[in-house]
């Protein structure tokens, strides 16, 4: 890792890690003996365990010129590896609260334990731990393969993959002793907000920069998506995030924003982060691995046009649809709710390009679990944007708000649609990065293809079930005009549901266990014989942009 | 710049460009995408025409149909109001014995006040009004304050030890901890309370701890739990002699009680239930006991 590093960028990778230190050091003071005091520390520890890393490998020679004539893919790597193993822990602390729901008493009388500080973990942890790293590590190998140009330096790719992972470490660290700011999907305080707008800036001017130095005269649609992704996940951060600490010794802050106010910024960020987080990084996934593994051109070029540009417009006026029938203005709400139906179009949009791409590639599909996984993700991301759209619609939305419903319209996305295809994207970059062949075990994938689809499938319909149960319940009437179930009633009936979701839950934590042994199987077994396709690598960069490119 | 391509499986050619091997082909967005998209559009203006949708620089559109979400919430409870008026007017203006003797308004009485405990009360009395340690069982004849209709509704109104102005108020004294009674009076006291309820003896007790306590109880406990220990509605301190215990009627349990005192706790529900709830909810609680028997 550090032998990759100049030795400029070594020296500048020392002076990031002290000044780190400090700042973790001047935290730990000024919160001494209070949660922020624990995170200062923690942030000191890990900067100097940076500069020690740094340090033992600084004497090495610098890497060769050479180097600039491959892709880097070492920080590609580490993050792959880093996603899993947030995937693993995240979704067994999301198992866990499953259970936890079906049987309450599950908490042990312990703080950490309880559903309101376990449940942050298992959300922050799949959606920024497995599902951010994934995104930053496709990102990376993604942007040099479709501009055929190297990183410009090997310092920023680093700084970003291990910069975020400090931010999801004070994230997941902080829910357990009772750091929050109580916002969903939004939850670090200020400090780590702050961490993070750093590191995503450089993410940003790093794509830019790789962008700029491409040899393509056109920038390929996945990075629209990923470029889309890390721009607006900044805006929504940002200005989601104001607020005021009650000091700089404290965890704790004030949001800038107070009531209704509060509350739609809330979910202008929060359906953001599912549009440009969830939604439009992993399109940027699909849109490279898809084709890539199928072999097949785009289905039509325009259409990723319409769908990129009505995906971009349309999200960002939906948030309001998650605060139906509240405090909220009734023209916010019809707002939300009918560009949430204009939206379904451009979604169904780029479901459909997907799919149709598949055309004269299905014997693949069925025949490759990877290329299956990428399928399956495109049919889970129709289904999903169709039900969001349906379930925006108020006089539905006064059914299934705040039922189990929703939970399963998330995690039909989450699940069968983020889930997806980060895995059959994964399964499809891991030989490319490690030079082998192909994964250990074509087997294993097909195992894990199949419980993933179990899981999912019975994880959704569990939720659909219990969700309709509970919203009819609770505005069922008796004759004489009142409430026919009190809420513990519809709690009983939601029970087997529960059961039903924690096993369909236990299912996709299994694939995803036997998919990182795969992984780490397939890193660790030997290739034969080096394997270095002679395309996989950047055109130097004293060739004019637009030159004509090998094999055309 | 690279040359398109026609690709043999569909007859289209691509675009031209190519990342890496991938290419794009240069397919007009199918008809019924715009078909769609028009649709969903042509929707969403004819509803914003219909219904409250664009802010203006101090208003809003309001929309020809004029619907607003207030209004229309008014509306709805002003009617389910008024379709539950033929008995709900019954049950405010008939006095607790009429009511408990109309079988056809007890009926609704037991639909709609389940629910009603279930969502208020069930979470300390138990789904069934079964009570659990700390909490009294509401089927019995143990009445802390009471048993009429009117008494049993005003504790639900004020509540005990709670925060309402009126409340009701009942403590009782930590004898151990505050070192009114030492050890071996509150063990006598123990014996004695429990053989009050005729509990059977588990073979602890000193021979003449009854003898010893009588006067103990005299003098510490029958101020307010009566001189045969029957308990005092008026303070809400419970009949000793019953089988009914709130905390337990082991020897540990009672010592426990006698050594800590006790302040137990409910919530008043005037402010978040309304009258006519109350009143439900009271008769409900009756009828548990009634129907149990």
């Amino acid at each position: 890792m550090v032998a990759g590093l100049t030795k400029g960028e070594r020296q500048f990778a020392i002076v990031i890690s002290v000044v780190l230190a400090l700042c973790g050091l001047f935290l730990a003071g000024a919160g001494h003996q209070r949660p922020l005091g624990v995170h200062g520390l923690l942030i000191a520890f890990l900067g100097i365990a940076t500069v020690f890393v740094v340090l033992s490998g600084y004497i090495a020679p610098e890497p060769s010129e050479e180097r600039l004539s491959s892709y880097y893919d070492d920080p590609s790597k580490a993050g792959i590896i880093i996603a899993m193993i947030w995937a693993i822990f995240a979704m067994f602390i999301g198992d866990w609260v499953a259970w936890l729901l079906a049987y309450p008493e599950m908490t042990f009388d312990a703080a950490w334990a309880s559903f309101g500080r376990l449940r942050p973990v298992h959300t922050t942890g799949v959606i920024f731990g497995f599902g951010g790293n994934a995104l930053i590590a496709t990102s990376f190998h993604v942007m040099q393969r479709t501009c055929r140009a190297r990183m410009p330096d090997q310092l920023s790719p680093w700084f970003v993959l291990l910069g975020y992972n400090l931010f999801c470490i004070l994230a997941v660290s902080g829910y357990f002793i009772g750091v929050t700011q109580s916002k969903e999907y939004a939850e670090p305080e200020w400090y780590a907000d702050i961490w993070l707008v750093i590191v995503w800036v450089t993410y940003f001017v790093l794509y830019l920069r790789t962008l700029a130095r491409r040899q393509e005269p056109h920038i390929y649609v996945a990075n629209w998506y990923y470029l889309a992704f890390i721009l607006v996940v900044a805006v929504l951060h940002i200005v989601n995030n104001l607020a005021v600490p009650v000091s700089l010794g404290h965890a704790k802050s004030y949001s800038a924003f107070s009531g209704v106010q509060d509350a739609m910024t809330q979910w202008w960020y929060g359906h953001n982060a599912v549009a440009f987080f969830l939604t439009a990084g992993f399109l940027g996934m699909l849109y490279y691995y898809l084709p890539k593994r199928a072999e097949r051109p785009i289905f039509s070029y325009r259409l990723s046009i319409i769908s990129f540009w009505g995906i971009t417009f349309l999200y960002m006026w939906a948030g309001s649809h998650h605060l139906h029938y509240t405090a909220l203005p009734h023209w916010v709400q019809t707002l939300g709710m009918t560009f949430s139906v204009m939206l379904l179009v451009p979604s169904w949009a780029s479901a459909g390009n997907a799919l149709l791409t598949l055309n004269g590639a299905w014997h693949r599909v069925r025949d490759d679990a990877t290329l299956r996984f990428m399928m399956v993700a495109a049919v889970f991301y129709g289904i999903s944007t169709f039900e969001g759209s349906f379930l925006a619609i108020r006089p539905v939305n006064s059914l299934s708000h705040y039922t189990d419903w929703t939970v399963g319209h998330v995690h039909a996305g989450a699940l069968g649609w983020v889930a997806f295809i980060t895995f059959g994207s994964i399964y499809a970059v891991v030989p490319i990065l490690w030079k082998r062949e192909r994964m250990y075990s074509a087997r294993l994938v097909e195992v894990h293809f199949w419980l993933a689809l179990a899981g999912t499938l019975i994880y959704v319909f569990a939720m659909w079930n219990s969700g309709i149960i509970q919203g009819l319940m609770w505005r069922t009437y008796t004759e004489s005009g009142t409430l026919a179930y009190s809420f513990i009633d519809s709690l009983v009936a939601m029970h087997p549901y529960y059961v039903a979701r924690a096993i369909g839950g236990l299912l996709f934590l299994i694939g995803a266990a036997i998919g990182f042994y795969n992984i780490w199987m397939t890193v660790r077994t030997a290739r034969e014989e080096p394997l270095e396709p002679v395309a996989d690598r950047p055109i130097a960069s004293d060739t004019p942009a637009g030159a004509v490119q090998p094999g055309e | 710049m690279a040359v398109a391509q026609r690709d043999p499986h569909t007859g289209y050619t691509t675009t031209g460009h190519e990342w890496n091997g991938i290419t794009e082909l240069n397919r007009p967005v199918p008809k019924v995408i715009w078909l769609f998209l028009a649709a969903t559009i042509i929707f969403s203006v004819i509803y914003w025409v219909l219904m409250p949708a664009w802010p203006l620089v101090e208003t809003y559109t309001k929309g020809v149909l004029g619907v607003d979400q207030r209004s229309s919430l008014a509306e709805n409870l002003r009617i389910a109001a008024a379709d539950r008026a033929s008995w709900t007017q019954q049950i405010e203006t008939r006095n607790f014995a009429e009511i408990q003797a109309d079988d056809s308004l007890m009926q609704i009485v037991r639909n709609t006040g389940r629910p009603l405990f279930e969502d208020n009360c069930a979470t300390c009395h138990g789904m069934k009004g079964q009570g659990g340690h700390g909490f009294p069982r509401l089927t019995d004849d143990a009445w802390l304050w009471g048993a009429d209709p009117a008494t049993v509704a005003e504790t639900i109104r004020v509540g005990i030890n709670s925060t309402h102005n009126e409340t009701r108020v009942s403590q009782m004294q930590a004898f151990g901890r505050d070192g009114i009674l030492d050890r071996a009076a509150i063990l006598d006291v123990v014996t004695y309370v429990r053989s009050l309820a005729g509990a059977e003896p588990t073979g602890d007790e000193r021979s003449d701890s009854i003898a010893a306590a009588a006067e103990v109880f005299a003098a510490n406990c029958a101020a307010c739990h009566g001189e045969s220990g029957t308990g005092n509605t008026e303070l809400g301190a419970p009949d000793l002699t019953d089988e009914s215990w709130i905390y337990g009627g082991d020897r540990q349990s009672v010592y426990t009680t006698v050594y800590r005192g006790r302040q137990g706790h409910m919530p008043h529900w005037e402010g978040r239930l309304s009258a006519l709830e109350r009143k439900l909810l009271t008769l409900f609680v009756l009828d548990l006991g009634a129907t149990k028997q």
